[in-house]
């Protein structure tokens, strides 16, 4: 997996180069013959069946939630005709086999549907042969059902058949392309209720996460952290204290040949209550980094000056005309959007245990980005990545957190500084929380020029914030118009499928955030702070032009041109968009009278990515106490258009807890920096939504046989602009500081 | 040393007497269904039961069990079938899971207190346990399925006991 640490070949979008990578993963391992020894039949190397008819799935996406080995082994299921009761689901540890290794994006079912059902065609294509050759009587006569071949009275189990041998295997990637996937009207299993297999043991205390992992003799340990993410040294360790705590062994000042965590101090002990205890009992002195003293006000100012060089940044949209139209418009308007530092706070701390045995590295953690750190680990290790495994275990929340796998680095590194003998290493809460790879802050200047009629003729955005794919993927990051690389998912949403004239998207990085802390993938990404300017620019622009926000969205989301869509993840573009709305503006009853300081907002995006648009609207109900500017969400009802949908319930659970998200993300959380550091470090401090703060929800999927795409983040992606909408159509408040701070809101009311 | 009840089983425990319940059964008795979240007794992951009160462990010093009986979510029932558990199978409530032995354990308390709760006192009982998934919508909705059969069958009981 050497090849994804290597430049993006030129000319292949970061998408494609996503596809190359899986499909080259595969390819080389297509062959997989059926097992004389073990009987057991692999048609590719997705899935095996054995002779008791079990069907075995190999799952390589981390589950974190989405019941993602169910939603891909009913895939699996359904176009092979198992018997589903007799399927198995396989979470794979890393393997060079299984190619690009990566849960997040919400890519998971959108990339996996073609892969798995055209590898399950092939093996349902081969059994029905072999069926019929064992049946004596033509394939044409035999129908694959239930997990056998049936020929009128007559039938063989796919246990049978598999006992029996000589099944076909070894297809090439062309040829499993070109395998018949069944009709819609055929499938049994793919959009139908069934119990998540990952579910029983998340109720009883069965189910292992990374934190639950061990090997006999293991050590455990909790790091130190340096008071700055990057440039740190240390000076001095003073053990007089940490000697005082029984079962205290030592303290080692890491060294990371990576630079993935420098300036780490491991402490080790018997117990993790020891270790803990002993690392607050050691005294480290360090140099700080140059960060030292770096504050939320100090990021967002660096980022208004870097959006201020009309030369800076990297162009991801550069129609031409965009100028003219600005200098020729009689109204034009100008806002600029503020998000705050936001913690990802999966409620499992990051963890691993880490050794060496028998000349090979184990890492046992949670992960979704296996492929990401394993270079990481042979570079911070100086070993092969062969020689490096990481083994899989459920995650406690993911949240794009543990696609930076930073924290194996440290435990493995921990592990060679002791011989490679087991060490677990745990992050307590504030440790994970300074650790962590936050949501860098952003600062957004949106412009319109309005022209006849109230319409838009020109917008220009501007986008400045800490970059992720920078800090961790950089082969990930495409070249903009002017040729200035730039984070694609740092910037999605801006490039939205509005049809507004001439149209400039600028990517800026903050050179300061990426300097001082690691910048995070946060679930969604860029959308979770594009749209909060997008959406709520588009009222105020319908505002300025006295047009009814829904109306005015309407009229731009007209499918013309570049957003007319294509085949086959965004047939029709934006008239599925204008469909989401209208539906979503009837079933909220948008236009209808209200209570006097309750308002409904409405907001609508494209989820992720235009790639792979999953076409979402929310209308969001707030009431508001003028007195306080306290704003209680009472109702979300969201429309969602996500083409087929795999897995009806984990489906609606994926949108709830998005939609949760965002709430919780817009009136709950952020954060803020001081003197280098994340603020709030625990829940003292840091108040994620709780019970008692969910407001009614009413989620509707458009019926759809689009090509499957995202929904672990799409529905995060709205609400907070819907609830700044509804604040305003509240009480007259704009508020463009995310999150919502009831000061902010008193602060806008009208005189 | 420390003498009490764990799972309807004696155990005796070597650790020191302020060492956090949690890491107690999680590292020396090898239970590791109780989960670690905050550390401060905020978020609710390690909730366990003790002498049947909702106790949140990572704040509660194993010394002070001492002849007191504790239920982890591995002891709540021996087939893992108590009827909050079937409820959060039935409503597919866990999405990462890793906060749903407390979940469970709160909730379990909860209706043995108060056999039909209220929304309002379901938020009341549930709000010191954070979802960071945010199931919340299922977790409300397993409590009552379950409140709804455990009070059916307490009527159909008393209904067969008066019959």
């Amino acid at each position: 997996m050497n090849t994804i640490a290597g430049p993006s070949p030129v000319g292949l979008s970061r998408r494609g180069l996503l596809i190359s990578m899986t499909a080259a993963g595969a390819a080389f391992t297509l062959t997989s013959p059926t097992d004389a020894a073990t009987g057991v039949y692999e048609p590719t190397i997705w899935y095996s069946i054995d002779r008791s008819g079990a069907v075995t799935v190999h799952i390589i996406r981390a589950e974190m939630g989405q019941h993602v080995g169910t939603a891909i082994a009913r895939i699996v299921a359904d176009e092979l005709e198992a018997d589903w009761a007799k399927v198995k689901i396989d979470h794979v540890d890393s393997d060079p086999r299984w190619g690009l290794m990566v849960t997040g994006g919400s890519w998971s079912v959108w990339q996996s549907y073609p892969l798995y059902s055209q590898a399950a065609a092939a093996g349902r294509i081969a059994l029905v042969e072999a069926g019929a050759k064992a049946l004596g009587v033509p394939a044409a006569s035999c129908v694959a059902r239930d997990g056998a071949i049936v020929a009128g009275a007559k039938s063989i189990s796919y246990g049978d058949i598999v006992a029996r041998g000589g099944l076909p295997s070894g297809y090439t990637a062309e040829a499993l392309a070109k395998m018949p996937v069944k009709d819609a009207t055929q499938r049994r299993l793919v959009g139908r209720p069934v119990i998540a297999r990952d579910i029983p043991a998340k109720t009883n205390g069965q189910g292992l996460y990374g934190l639950d992992a061990k090997v006999p003799g293991m050590v455990y340990a909790r790091p130190r952290l340096p008071p700055t993410r990057y440039g740190a040294s240390v000076t001095a360790i003073d053990e007089s204290e940490a000697r005082k705590i029984p079962g205290y062994l030592r303290a080692i000042a890491l060294d990371d040949p990576s630079g993935t965590a420098p300036g780490v101090v491991m402490v080790y002990a018997e117990s993790f209550v020891a270790a803990d205890r002993a690392a607050e009992a050691l005294k480290v002195t360090w140099k700080p980094g140059d960060t030292a003293t770096v504050s939320e006000a100090d990021l967002q100012a660096r980022a208004r000056t870097l959006i201020a060089d009309k030369a800076g940044g990297g162009l991801v949209v550069d129609d031409p005309g965009v100028d003219a139209a600005f200098a020729a418009a009689g109204t034009t308007l100008e806002r600029t959007y503020t998000t705050a530092t936001a913690l990802h706070f999966q409620l499992e701390p990051v963890n691993a245990l880490a050794f060496e045995k028998d000349g090979v590295f184990e890492i046992h953690t949670g992960n979704q980005w296996q492929s990401l750190v394993l270079p990481w680990l042979a570079k911070a290790l100086g070993r092969d990545e062969k020689t490096i495994v990481l083994r899989t275990y459920l995650l406690g929340g993911g949240f794009g957190r543990r696609l930076n796998g930073d924290y194996a680095v440290v435990a493995a590194l921990a592990s060679k500084a002791i011989g490679g003998k087991p060490v677990k290493v745990v992050w307590t809460r504030p440790d994970d929380t300074r650790f962590d790879s936050p949501r860098s802050p952003s600062v957004q200047v949106v412009r319109a020029a309005l022209g006849a009629g109230g319409r838009i003729t020109a917008m220009d955005h501007a986008c400045c914030a800490g970059w992720p794919t920078q800090a961790m993927a950089p082969f990930f990051m495409p070249n903009g118009k002017n040729g200035v690389a730039y984070d694609p998912f740092a910037i999605s949403g801006a490039d939205h499928w509005y049809n507004v004239g001439a149209q400039r998207v600028r990517a800026i990085r903050n050179d300061l955030a990426n300097r001082a802390f690691r910048p995070g993938w946060l679930r969604s990404v860029g959308p979770g702070f594009t749209n909060w300017a997008v959406e709520c620019f588009m009222d105020e622009a319908a505002l300025a032009a006295k047009a009814d926000p829904v109306a005015f969205r309407l009229k731009m989301l007209d499918a013309r041109g570049r957003n007319a869509g294509s085949s086959p993840n965004a047939v029709g573009g934006a008239a599925r968009q204008a469909a989401v709305l209208r539906r979503l503006a009837s079933k909220a009853g948008w236009g209808g009278a209200l209570p006097k300081n309750t308002g409904l907002g409405v907001a609508t995006t494209f989820g992720q990515e235009r790639d792979m648009p999953t076409w979402v609207a929310c209308a969001a109900r707030v009431a508001v106490d003028s007195a306080t500017g306290a704003v209680k969400v009472e109702k979300l009802t969201l429309v969602v258009d996500c083409g087929i949908v795999v897995d009806p319930d984990g489906a609606l659970a994926q949108m709830e807890g998005a939609a949760l998200w965002g709430l919780s993300l817009a009136l709950k959380e952020g954060s803020a920096f001081e003197g280098g550091q994340p603020r709030d470090l625990n829940l003292d401090g840091y108040t994620p939504l709780r019970m008692s703060d969910v407001p009614d929800l009413d989620i509707e999927f458009v019926k759809s046989d689009h090509v499957p795409v995202g929904l672990g983040e799409p529905a995060t992606t709205v609400v907070g602009p819907a609830i700044g909408n509804a604040i305003f159509n509240a009480v007259g408040a704009r508020v463009r500081d995310l999150p919502i701070r009831p000061d902010a809101v008193k602060a806008a009311l009208p005189a | 040393m420390t003498q009490f009840r764990l799972n309807g089983r004696s155990v005796t425990l070597t650790t020191p007497d302020d060492t956090p319940l949690l890491w107690a059964i999680r590292d020396e008795v090898g239970l590791t269904g109780t989960k670690f979240g905050c550390g401060i007794g905020a978020c609710g992951a390690c909730t366990v039961h003790v002498d049947g009160q909702a106790v949140r462990s990572c704040v509660t010093p194993v010394g002070s069990m001492a002849g007191l009986s504790v239920t982890t979510i591995e002891g709540l029932d021996p087939a893992g079938r108590h009827p909050v558990q079937q409820a959060w199978i039935e409503t597919q409530a866990p999405q990462c899971g890793y906060c749903q032995s407390g979940q469970i354990m709160q909730a379990a308390a909860l209706l043995k207190e108060t056999p039909a709760p209220t929304d309002d006192q379901i938020v009341a009982a549930m709000e010191g346990n954070l979802c960071r998934c945010m199931a919340y919508v299922r977790i409300k909705r397993a409590i009552k399925l379950a409140a709804s059969r455990t009070s059916a069958g307490r009527t159909s009981a008393r209904q067969g006991a008066k019959a």
